[in-house]
């Protein structure tokens, strides 16, 4: 293992992070707390309890998983496709690291920052409701198989994407609306029955339901579940990394 | 092995379908300096791609001191410093950032004073802390050069090095080409400024549409097909070459004021002596000569007008 390689990747990523503070960390953060404001607190104070735990907590777990899954795909995406677009990815591929590396470094990166930003979100949303995390580990470990899984999502984006369209177009039209329909805001429990079989069919689902269970013990489908899928999601995640990595698809011409 | 880089049946067509290059063999010695020169689109970069792993062969086979570019790519890799010849920079990192960072892809342990004096042979240790997007294409080009001998390689590849690079800045490049390869260090360049190629060069390689047409030591090249003008400027127009000169390997310039002599300079008689004695039995005077030699220049678009 090339592990200088790895650090050298994830130590320009972080300080690119650090670069761009307002855009990576300071907006982010501070579009989340206006949805506090917005559906917690305005909207919210006239909204009765979901399965007993006040709407403005109840949402906590789902902005989180918003904003992780928007922020490691936006990330990861542009900080691969960043290189391939001023042709400084030559040096990468020029030097004695295998893919695996490279996606370490990139990824590792991208999934910190998000972790990074999911911790501030969370303690940011302590200011404007109280809030009680039953299972901390649990919570910490979808917190980092999300980061982690969605970065490597949005390594792969980052790595079929032709231009900065095509780099936006995934988060905005797959993943936001995923995110949004996979219970943010909502108990899939309140969808008529037809369409809470069609949510099953979406895997953010399984991502919130398990995030949120590991706060209030209250979920939409079992934990069990919610990490096996979670799991699935990375293995397939690594799989594509692997196979392009395999056969140099559209790294190397 | 005498060989460092040994390149076997090495073809590449690219997705378009276009063949850029067509089964090329050639063997870089170890400590040399060698000047692939070739036409634009001639398959230079895209050799030099495929090498480093950048681009992927279609067909054939590279090592480098021994390792497979594909197979062992880690080994062979390590090797290598490439300074590409476009210039694709970090325009956000600072000049001392990229230099590291690049060290760091290697693998190799951090040496700030190593650094130090890559930066200061290149003339960069002022800019050390700029942002490389302040610095101007020649000084970019530098930073690329910094960042190739960043990790030490023991093979060299530099892709038009010096378009781009004032004079001054150009002789202190090729400088430090010089003292690498008195450290060891085996150079590939290409460059279309074949003077430099002919200055530098231990050996030349010409490719030509995805070929090579010709590898050759350069004193060799320029021996076999170096020739040698000398022309005399005639105080008197002739009309005609007298026949008493016929013997010798003289033409009349078509306005009938110049004679030109063509020999080989490194044969053993080059009848130079005869040739004059016999001008001035023939009772032709002359104001002046020059001599000329052909350059590799000359050489080149020669080879490569030829096959075209
Ligand atoms: N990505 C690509 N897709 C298709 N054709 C390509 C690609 N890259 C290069 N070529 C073609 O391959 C040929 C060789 O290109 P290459 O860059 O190796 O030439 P070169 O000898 O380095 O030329 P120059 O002196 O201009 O740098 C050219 O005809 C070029 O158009
Ligand atoms: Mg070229």
């Amino acid at each position: 293992m090339n592990f200088r390689a790895i650090q050298a990747i994830y130590y320009f990523e972080m300080s690119r992070t650090a670069r761009t503070i307002w855009q990576s960390i300071v907006s982010p953060v501070l579009s989340t707390s206006l949805y506090f404001v917005v559906f917690g607190a305005a909207i919210g104070s006239r909204i009765t309890e979901i399965e007993g735990i006040a709407y403005g907590a109840f949402i906590v777990p789902g902005l989180i998983m918003l904003t992780l899954l928007t922020q490691s795909t936006m990330n990861a995406s542009f900080g691969i496709y960043f290189p391939r677009f001023t042709g400084t990815i030559y040096e990468i591929l020029s030097a004695p690291i295998s893919g695996i590396e490279i996606a370490c470094g990139y990824v590792g990166a991208a999934a910190t920052k998000s972790i990074i930003l999911g911790l501030i979100i969370l303690a940011t949303s302590w200011i404007f409701v109280p809030l009680h995390i039953a299972h901390p580990f649990w919570m910490l470990t979808y917190l980092v198989l999300t980061a982690v899984t969605f970065s490597l999502l949005g390594f792969i984006i980052g790595i079929w994407a032709e231009g900065f369209e095509q780099l936006q177009i995934i988060p905005l039209l797959i993943i936001t609306p995923l995110t949004f329909l996979g219970g943010t805001f909502y108990s899939i429990g309140v969808l008529p029955p037809f369409w809470q079989k069609i949510a099953l069919f979406n895997p953010v689902v399984y991502l919130i339901s398990g995030f949120r269970w590991s706060f209030f013990e209250v979920a939409d489908v079992g934990h069990g579940i919610s990490i096996a899928m979670t799991l699935l999601f990375l293995v397939i995640c690594l799989a594509a990394v692997w196979w392009i990595f395999r056969t140099g698809y559209k790294l190397k011409k | 092995m005498p060989n460092i880089i040994s390149i076997k049946n090495l073809s590449k067509t690219y997705a378009s379908g276009f063949r850029a290059l067509k089964g090329i063999n050639l063997d870089i010695k170890r400590g040399e300096i060698f000047a692939l020169l070739g036409p634009n689109g001639a398959g230079k970069t895209t050799l030099i791609g495929i090498t480093c792993g950048i681009l992927q062969p279609t067909g054939g086979s590279v090592t480098v001191d021994g390792h497979d570019i594909i197979n062992d790519f880690r080994a062979a890799r390590s090797l290598i410093g490439l300074v590409p010849q476009e210039l694709h920079t970090d325009a956000f990192e600072s000049v001392w950032a990229t230099v590291n960072f690049s060290r760091g892809l290697f693998n190799k342990p951090k040496n700030p004073a190593y650094v130090e004096k890559i930066l200061r042979s290149l003339s960069l240790w002022d800019k050390k802390d700029s942002r490389i997007m302040t610095l101007s294409g020649g000084m970019k080009r530098r930073v690329l050069i910094a960042k190739a001998l960043s990790h030490e390689p023991q093979v060299l590849f530099l892709d038009e090095p010096t378009a781009g690079v004032d004079v001054e800045l150009r002789k202190d490049m090729w400088q430090v080409v010089r003292e690498l390869r008195d450290a060891g260090v085996t150079i590939i360049l290409t460059t279309h400024y074949i003077e430099e190629a002919q200055d530098m060069a231990d050996r030349v390689g010409i490719i030509n549409k995805g070929e090579i047409i010709l590898v050759e030591e350069k004193a060799e090249l320029m021996h076999k097909l170096g020739k040698k003008h000398l022309t005399l400027y005639l105080q008197q127009k002739l009309d005609v070459l007298p026949p008493a000169l016929a013997a010798h390997a003289l033409t009349l310039s078509p306005d009938g004021t110049e004679l030109i002599f063509s020999y080989d300079t490194q044969a053993e008689r080059t009848g130079v002596t005869r040739m004059l004695a016999a001008v001035g039995d023939a009772g032709i005077r002359f104001k002046d000569l020059q001599t000329q030699q052909s350059s590799l220049e000359d050489i080149f678009v020669g080879l490569v007008s030829d096959r075209s």
